[in-house]
């Protein structure tokens, strides 16, 4: 509750989860607007929006843009959820030993980092894809893999200050074993900053997953925003709306997210708060 | 001290009806949801030229924001003023411009704040900051403002000015810090100086030489001081008059004399009378029978290597060979300085650090021969009591839980664990219910408690206290100290108890022992230690202490401490040569 009446304060962010959920409606109920498969052909190619029965239109093929769009929504949500668990497991386990032990440990952990941040992040996520063939899951490990590190460090530079502070002293006193007084003691006072780094990474792995499906990396049997802008760009001038909605609908969702994220950090970072 | 460059006489006086600085019913507000609506509540102060008036007050009691709204500083817009008027010389400053401000600003009131290592921009050098001060409010060429800020660095007694000028902050020392502080602050001869907590974050001996340096630079360019503080020892040392503060309103104010001697105000009694003696409490009898030995203990920090071999530096020794010992029942006190080592040693006691070499014989056996495993069978022998009450408490978890952790980590069933942790946090004078509790919602002396708790629900043989009273108000630290008594009697503990302030040792500790750059420099009895010390460091440390001729609190020594307070006010003024360059800090 209290949460909430914090959250509702940043108004834009109670936008952008309205956006959100919208958003997350639409997904959930793409099977039942639009029971069928959405690389299907169904009627006249290029019907602007609205005419031949196509709300927003059809592509090239004849193709359904707004069912696209609806079952694209699925595969950016799942892709950016997905993308962003693993991303965020891998880097508070490693950020947090690197943080918590410091010294040759910390060293050593940080440095792999920094060997993963030295590499144009969309690069390296075409070059695995390419190389793991295109699939849900090779595209989901390669969004993690160059997500990590920035999680890594986050999370890293928490515990290496929760170390010191007196309470963790004070469960060395005690005796506690080490994996006990990360999990139980330090992690729940670093949730905060996590939460808000991971809800705005799941709007990069969007982002990332469409510029993927543009180039044709995506996965060839599911639907996806990036695919459809892909499809439609030699036509963007005769027929507009094959990439201008699935375009809004990136937008629309990655800024929500953007939105949602600025209102958790508000919520959740008491340091910020009272701020404006 | 050589004549003055910039313009205007030095502190002109003032008709004599108007004061200096009057504050007549300051309100300040507090946002909406604060503990009270107004952190002051109609603050009416005069201070005159050439004056000291300290105002004396605990943590939230608005001595602070009313520094802060003479300075036009509030941290506005929720926190601003709301009623009242301060009057610098018939002029009210609540009403000024923010232009009239800036130039009022160090050019006729300046302030010193308590950090001067957040006060003084890091990036700048001292010169170059000073030469700011100069630069916005007169129109000096650039050598004469250079020749200003020299003379300046001198006044403060700082050995060097040209060394200093130029030095940036990190590479001066604390004391050195606030003396440029003072400089900066002085630099346009303001009529007004207000000294917010100047020495709290400085040793004990730098702080004496600081006050005795405010002390005499306000004597001789006729300053009027508003000297902040929450310590009466420093009230007694510096201040001609005295305002107490309470919940943001002045319940007592008077001469310096009469407030300490003869206080009117309960609240000013019951302070008074929390702040703890600096005569030894009577001995108590104590077995000789050895609990813990440390024999040579070493650590140095630094000279680590990083991962592709980078030299560090030869470090620093924090232990140098530290020899100690403690007997069943006594509570051995350890008093030192900032980096004197006495908390390294504490955390080295505890196992919180390795030492590097040395021997720690606890029941027989060399604990710091142990490893992890072997460690846990003696830590419910050895428990620790932390500084920050808000620091050393998991802000995540429910106070139960904290304090039976400890007892489950060593194998207690959980259930038997929570009812010993009820069963301490009655002992340690806190109610059932804070069990459920989180601790944000207890005060900085229940915190302390609870951590008290926790470090009793072990039931240790041995408490570490490391500054366990510093951090609070001298009537909670009052509170918390007689709790420490108590416990110590009814359970027998054996006690550590790592402090920089010689009065709470005085009341505390059986035997004292001096740290001084990671070596003991004595050890003995407290009253001995007290009466004759054989260190020259030892003594220089208790010559040091605020309030020095104040020995003991309370109505006893009420009348003899007027006579010579009086005596101290009617001597001569202070000859300013002496004064300014016989003090190095």
């Amino acid at each position: 509750m209290r949460f909430w009446t914090l959250f509702a304060r940043n108004r834009s962010a109670v936008f952008g989860l309205a956006i959100l959920a919208a958003v997350i409606a639409l997904a959930a109920s793409a099977s039942l607007f639009f029971p069928d498969d959405p690389f299907r052909l169904v009627g006249q190619s290029m019907s602007p929006p609205g005419a031949n029965g196509f709300l927003l239109g059809s592509d090239t093929l004849g193709r359904d843009v707004a069912a696209g769009i609806a079952h694209g929504a699925r595969v950016s949500l799942l892709i950016g959820l997905l993308a962003t668990t693993v991303a965020v497991a891998f880097g508070v386990v490693l950020g947090g030993i690197a943080g918590y032990f410091g010294g040759f440990v910390d060293d050593l952990v940080m440095r792999v980092t920094e060997m993963f941040q030295t590499i144009p992040s969309f690069l390296f996520a075409i070059l695995l894809v390419a190389i793991l063939k295109p699939s849900i899951s090779s595209i989901v490990i390669a969004i993690a893999v160059v997500s990590w590190p920035a999680v890594a460090r986050l999370v890293r530079g928490e515990f290496a200050s929760m170390r010191n502070r007196e309470f963790v002293q004070a469960c060395h006193v005690v005796g506690m074993g080490d994996a006990r007084i990360m999990l139980r003691e330090i992690l729940p006072n670093c949730l905060s900053p996590i939460i808000v780094t991971a809800s705005l990474m799941v709007a990069t792995a969007i982002l990332i997953e469409s510029g993927l499906a543009f180039l044709g990396l995506g996965d060839p049997n599911v639907m996806s925003w990036g695919f459809q802008i892909g499809a439609g760009r030699t036509v963007l001038r005769s027929a507009w709306w094959v990439c201008t909605f699935p375009g809004i609908a990136i937008l629309l969702t990655v800024l929500a997210i953007n939105l949602v994220g600025e209102g958790l950090n508000d919520a959740l970072n008491p340091r910020l708060r009272g701020r404006t | 001290m050589s004549a003055v460059v910039v313009d205007g006489p030095i502190g002109s006086a003032p008709a004599a009806d108007v004061p200096l600085l009057h504050i007549e019913g300051l309100d300040v507000c507090l946002p909406s949801g604060a503990d009270r609506s107004l952190a002051v509540d109609g603050a009416s102060l005069a201070l005159s030229a050439n004056e000291i008036l300290c105002v004396v007050g605990e943590s939230g009691s608005g001595k602070s924001l009313t520094a802060r709204a003479v300075m036009g500083l509030l941290p506005g817009p929720l926190v601003r003023v709301t009623g009242g008027a301060i009057r610098l010389v018939g002029e009210d400053l609540v009403q000024a411009s923010a232009a009239r401000m800036r130039a009022v600003r160090g050019a006729e009131i300046s302030m010193v704040f308590q950090e001067p290592m957040t006060a003084l921009n890091p990036v700048m050098r001292i010169g170059a900051q000073i030469d700011e001060v100069i630069r916005f409010h007169a129109s000096l060429s650039r050598r004469a403002r250079r020749e200003r800020a020299r003379e300046l660095v001198a006044d403060v007694g700082l050995p060097d000015p040209e060394r200093i000028l130029s030095a940036y902050p990190h590479e001066l020392s604390g004391g050195q810090r606030q003396r440029a502080m003072i400089a900066m602050a002085l630099a346009m001869e303001p009529k007004v100086l207000i000294a917010d907590e100047p020495t709290t974050a400085l040793d004990v001996t730098t702080q004496a030489r600081i006050l005795d340096l405010i002390k005499g630079l306000q004597a001789s360019h006729d300053t009027g001081v508003l000297f902040i503080t929450h310590d009466f020892g420093v009230v007694d040392d510096i201040a001609d008059r005295v305002a107490v503060m309470q919940h943001g309103k002045v319940v007592e104010i008077g001469t310096t004399a009469k407030v300490l001697g003869a206080p009117e105000h309960p609240y000013t009694r019951a302070l008074i009378g929390a702040v703890p003696s600096l005569v030894p409490r009577p001995r108590r009898t104590i077995s000789s029978e050895s609990l813990l030995v440390g024999r040579g203990l070493v650590k140095v920090y630094g000279g680590g290597r990083g991962l592709f071999g980078r030299r560090g530096s030869a470090g620093t020794r924090a232990l140098d060979g530290v020899d100690f010992e403690l007997h069943r029942g006594e509570t051995l006190g350890v008093v030192g300085e900032s980096g004197s080592g006495k908390s390294t040693l504490a955390r080295a006691v505890v196992r919180l650090i390795e030492p590097d070499a040395g021997a720690l014989h606890y029941r027989g056996t060399d604990l710091l021969a142990l490893d992890r495993a072997g460690m846990r069978a003696h830590r419910a022998g050895l428990q620790m009591v932390f500084q920050d009450p808000y620091g050393s408490l998991n802000p995540r978890s429910r106070v139960g839980r904290i304090i039976a952790d400890g007892p489950v980590t060593l194998g207690t069933p959980r259930p038997e664990a929570e009812r010993r942790a009820r069963a301490m946090l009655e002992l340690v004078g806190l109610e059932a219910r804070a069990f459920e509790r989180f601790p944000h919602e207890f005060s900085g002396g229940q915190r302390q408690r609870i951590g008290i708790a926790r470090a009793l629900a072990l039931e240790p043989e041995i408490l570490v206290a490391d500054e366990p009273v510093s951090a609070l108000d001298v009537s909670v630290q009052a509170q918390v100290l007689e709790l420490f008594a108590r416990i110590r009697e009814e359970l027998g503990l054996s006690m550590i108890f790592i402090t920089h302030d010689l009065r709470v040792a005085a009341q505390v500790c059986d035997r004292i022992a001096v740290m001084r750059l990671g070596k003991v420099v004595e050890c003995g009895p407290t009253a001995e230690l007290f009466e004759r010390a054989s260190h020259e460091y030892t003594r220089e440390l208790l010559a040091a202490v605020p309030g020095r001729s104040w020995g003991m609190a309370g109505d006893a020594v009420a009348s003899t401490r007027d006579q010579s307070r009086s005596a101290r006010h009617s001597r001569p003024p202070i000859s300013n040569s002496r004064q300014i360059h016989g003090r190095r800090s």
